[in-house]
């Protein structure tokens, strides 16, 4: 009788769990997860502009807008987030490699490509500087930590995924004509396979040099992650330009994609709201944006970030137009609305004011115009 | 009077090894019929195939003179084992248990479960856990179990080798209880056991019947030279 | 004060406050493998009711692989099942990735081989004279599995706790196919595999407690179930 009983209440104590599991878990699906009525995006985007939480900001912000709306941030280096976009599994990129969103656009994959915030990558380091590379131009730094790497006094830790910071530092390797996949073989060159903020915390550990986004940087540096510093900064070759695109909805693969809702995230990242998201993320905590906001920069004249705002603009458009425009006109559907938003007659005046040559004055008017 | 239970020729043969080789018995309703031989000689295995639980290789049973299929014999019998399994519940549950799959009802099991308990001495065992009990109550359990279920033919395989002397004596009252309305079919070592509850002894040597009859005759004066040595615990097998 | 003593007292502090960050991500890995395991249940007892009663060719090669398959690297699995389930891929129509029901998908695949192989071996340990004997007392097939599955019912019992253990407790599978999105997708494991990502040290340790907490009281309870069906 006495076993009986505690075999019964064995089973009731089992019971009990299972229905708490369920009942626990329906209950925290349906208190935050989509009722059927609300429209899906899926973003696919990188790890930088997600790991400084900039996008858990810009979902409530854009629900709070749109409330009929639930939109998803995947995060992956960019190269995984251009892969999954073009299988169709996300609705549209949020993505910082210029050279990696053209063939996207080329391959028919995406479409109505803007343009909306900017920073820039920095070398950061040991303090004790090994290399010497403080204050040095990128190219001259990447040299030194070369030579100091088969020295044996330096480590470099790459990204090592196909991610928009990875891209950047394959295209630095290659201005001093160095193919990444030979230094990859050598011992100093190490790979971190991850996401900024452990290649960043790979490097503290290692006291080695790596590429950071600013934002990522000054996040782990506040949070007391790493101990790093800023060696090299502020180069043109050292700009980092976030774009959005969506996918092409006349794909094979992406019929079943959320065009409307793309373009509604695109539109409202370019809208004034959506830009001054980007002019204040991050100030009161670092003094100044962690991303500076493109249109602003281009209605205002003016760079949160503090470079000289001209300078910039067109550092920009060499860097991270294609044929002369951030969206050629091929690339551009049912976009009406998302390309004039930039006023051509200051640009134009700037252009010549600035002394810049007449052709590509030119180009420029022409893409404003388009 | 033509037997209740009977066999033609039944073969079984497996592994190459032959354990019956032309067994023709019969077992008459209110009859207790023993089986006695050696270890191995295929007495389990012809209760088996009695009960419908083996399939004989060739030969047939028969019920009231029709041929039945193991199906049917395992309807029409039960059998008790040697050393006997109980379900992980209450005795009564044991015993009502193929009461209730026969579609019994609630009350008549009732009746036909404590009927059967107290036949083998376990009134007021309804409720105790059946696998908590000694050897030789479990035992008395599947006794009670066999008979709640009024089939026609009884068969048990060696009945009390493991019982101490009491257990054994209430046993076989019960099985002498049993036999008035059935045909009861036992195998057994025990040569006083056979003598003191059969009416028909059958000597099985080496999967053959070698010797049958009546037991004061079959113990006294066996005309089969096996026998002879087997009554004296003298047989090679 | 160190940074690691400083994220446990704010773990702690996380949890007996009841954050509800920490408290739906919880709940919601509940949710998932509970539902996984339970939907694993529906196909996999059956198939180990066959494989451990019935007679039919093949039978060891099948337990072999069900066997086999029970340590299953979870990204492997999470990977096949990614192209499964992608709108590129074959069942691209439900449009299932990056949603709950990926998961819930994923981990009932995970945890089948040991659903199955552990009932079966629970099934099969039954002693097979409780078989002959609900036989004999008249029973059809169908009443005599009743009988085994009665009999077994710890074996089973503990086959299903095992099965929601790894479930709850695994990562690659709800990665990449739930997404890790916050608030639809995130559970426990996914979660804390983020924050440590970032940083973001009293979460990621308070994660880790509801985790161990939850998988240790599991372990109690395999351990009962199994002492009682001895």
């Amino acid at each position: 009788m006495n076993r009986s009983a505690i075999t019964k209440l064995q089973a009731s104590l089992l019971i009990i769990v299972v229905i708490c599991g369920i009942a626990a878990g329906t209950y925290a699906y349906y208190s935050m997860i989509v009722p059927a009525a609300k429209t899906r995006l899926i973003v696919s985007t990188t790890t930088s502009l997600y790991e400084t939480g900039f996008l858990d900001m810009l979902k409530t912000k854009f629900e709070a807008k749109y409330p009929n709306m639930n939109v998803s941030f995947i995060s992956q280096g960019t190269g995984l987030a251009i892969q999954t976009a073009m299988r169709g599994d996300a609705d549209m990129l949020l993505v910082h490699a210029p050279s990696q969103e053209y063939p996207f656009l080329k391959g028919g994959y995406g479409v109505n490509r803007k343009i909306v915030a900017y920073n820039f990558f920095i070398i950061v380091g040991p303090s004790e500087d090994p290399a010497g590379i403080k204050g040095k131009s990128p190219s001259d730094a990447f040299k030194a930590i070369r030579s100091a790497g088969l020295n044996g006094t330096a480590i470099w830790v790459s990204r090592g995924d196909n991610s928009g910071t990875y891209t950047k530092e394959v295209s630095l390797w290659k201005a001093i004509g160095l193919d990444v996949k030979q230094l990859r073989q050598e011992k100093w060159y190490l790979e971190a396979g991850s996401g900024m903020t452990a290649t960043l915390k790979l490097a503290d550990e290692k006291l080695g040099y790596t590429l950071s986004d600013t934002a990522s940087y000054l996040l782990n540096f506040n949070n007391h992650n790493i101990v790093l510093v800023k060696l090299v900064e502020g180069a043109k070759s050292m700009l980092n330009v976030y774009s959005a695109i969506a996918d092409d909805p006349r794909n094979a693969n992406m019929t079943k994609t959320n065009f409307d809702g793309s373009m509604m995230l695109i539109k409202y990242l370019a809208s004034d709201e959506g830009q001054q998201l980007f002019a204040d993320y991050g100030v009161s905590q670092y003094g100044k944006p962690l991303f500076g906001p493109y249109l602003k920069l281009l209605q205002t004249k003016s760079d949160p970030l503090g470079n000289d705002p001209t300078q910039l603009i067109q550092w920009i458009s060499d860097y991270a137009f294609f044929e002369g425009s951030e969206c050629p006109q091929q690339f551009r559907y049912q976009a009406e609305g998302l390309y004039s938003t930039q006023t051509p007659v200051p640009v134009l005046l700037v252009s010549i004011v600035a002394g810049v040559e007449q052709r590509k004055a030119a180009a420029c008017i022409q893409s404003l115009k388009a | 009077m033509s037997p209740h239970l009977e066999t033609h020729d039944i073969r079984r043969e497996y592994d190459s090894v032959l354990a019956l080789d032309r067994v023709s018995i019969g077992a008459h309703l209110g009859r207790v019929t023993t089986i006695v031989g050696v270890n191995g000689s295929g007495k389990t295995t012809l209760l088996k195939i009695l009960a419908g639980l083996d399939t004989p290789t060739a030969g047939d049973v028969l019920i009231e003179g029709h041929e039945a299929n193991p199906t049917q014999l395992r309807t029409h019998s039960t059998m008790v084992f040697q050393r006997s399994v109980m379900f992980g519940t209450s005795v009564y549950n044991n015993v009502a248990y193929g009461l209730r799959i026969g579609g019994v009802s609630s009350r008549e099991i009732s009746q036909r479960v404590k009927s059967a308990l107290t036949v083998v001495n376990l009134d007021g065992f309804e409720r105790r856990h059946a696998r908590k009990l000694s050897s030789g109550e479990q035992q008395r359990v599947a006794m009670a179990r066999a008979l709640s279920l009024k089939r026609d033919v009884l068969l048990i395989d060696e009945p009390t080798a493991n019982l101490d002397p009491a257990n054994a004596m209430i046993i076989e009252r019960a099985i002498k209880d049993s036999a008035q309305s059935r045909a009861v079919l036992l195998s057994t070592h025990n040569l006083p056991q056979a003598r003191r509850l059969s009416q028909h002894v059958i000597h099985l040597y080496k999967g053959r019947v070698v010797e049958e009859g009546e037991p004061s005759r079959f113990f006294t004066n066996p005309s089969d030279e096996r026998t002879k040595l087997f009554i004296e615990g003298e047989l090679q097998f | 004060m160190h940074p690691i003593i400083e994220g446990i007292i704010q773990a702690i502090n996380l949890i007996l406050t009841g954050d509800p960050e920490v408290f739906s991500i919880a709940a919601l890995s509940l949710y998932v493998s509970v539902l996984g395991t339970l939907l694993a249940c529906t196909w996999s007892i059956p198939a180990a009711l066959a494989l451990a009663l019935r007679k039919f060719q093949g039978k060891r090669i099948l337990k072999g692989l069900f066997n086999a398959f029970i340590g299953i690297p979870t990204v492997a699995l999470g990977l096949y099942l990614y192209l499964l389930l992608s709108r590129a891929g074959p069942l691209g129509y439900f449009q299932l990735l990056y949603t709950p029901n990926a998961i819930i998908i994923g981990q009932s695949a995970l945890v089948t081989p040991i659903i199955v192989s552990f009932a079966t071996g629970a099934l099969e340990s039954v002693d097979p004279d409780l078989r002959t004997l609900a036989r004999t007392l008249g029973a059809s097939d169908r009443q005599t599995y009743n009988v085994i599955i009665k009999e077994a019912f710890w074996g089973l019992v503990l086959a299903i706790l095992a099965a929601f253990n790894r479930a709850f407790a695994e990562l690659g599978v709800a990665m990449m196919l739930g997404g890790n999105i916050r608030g639809l997708t995130r559970v426990l494991t996914t979660a804390i595999s983020l924050e440590t990502a970032r940083g973001d040290i009293a979460l990621s340790i308070a994660l880790s407690f509801i985790l161990l907490g939850m998988v240790m009281s599991l372990s109690i309870a395999i351990n009962l179930a199994r002492k009682t069906s001895q």
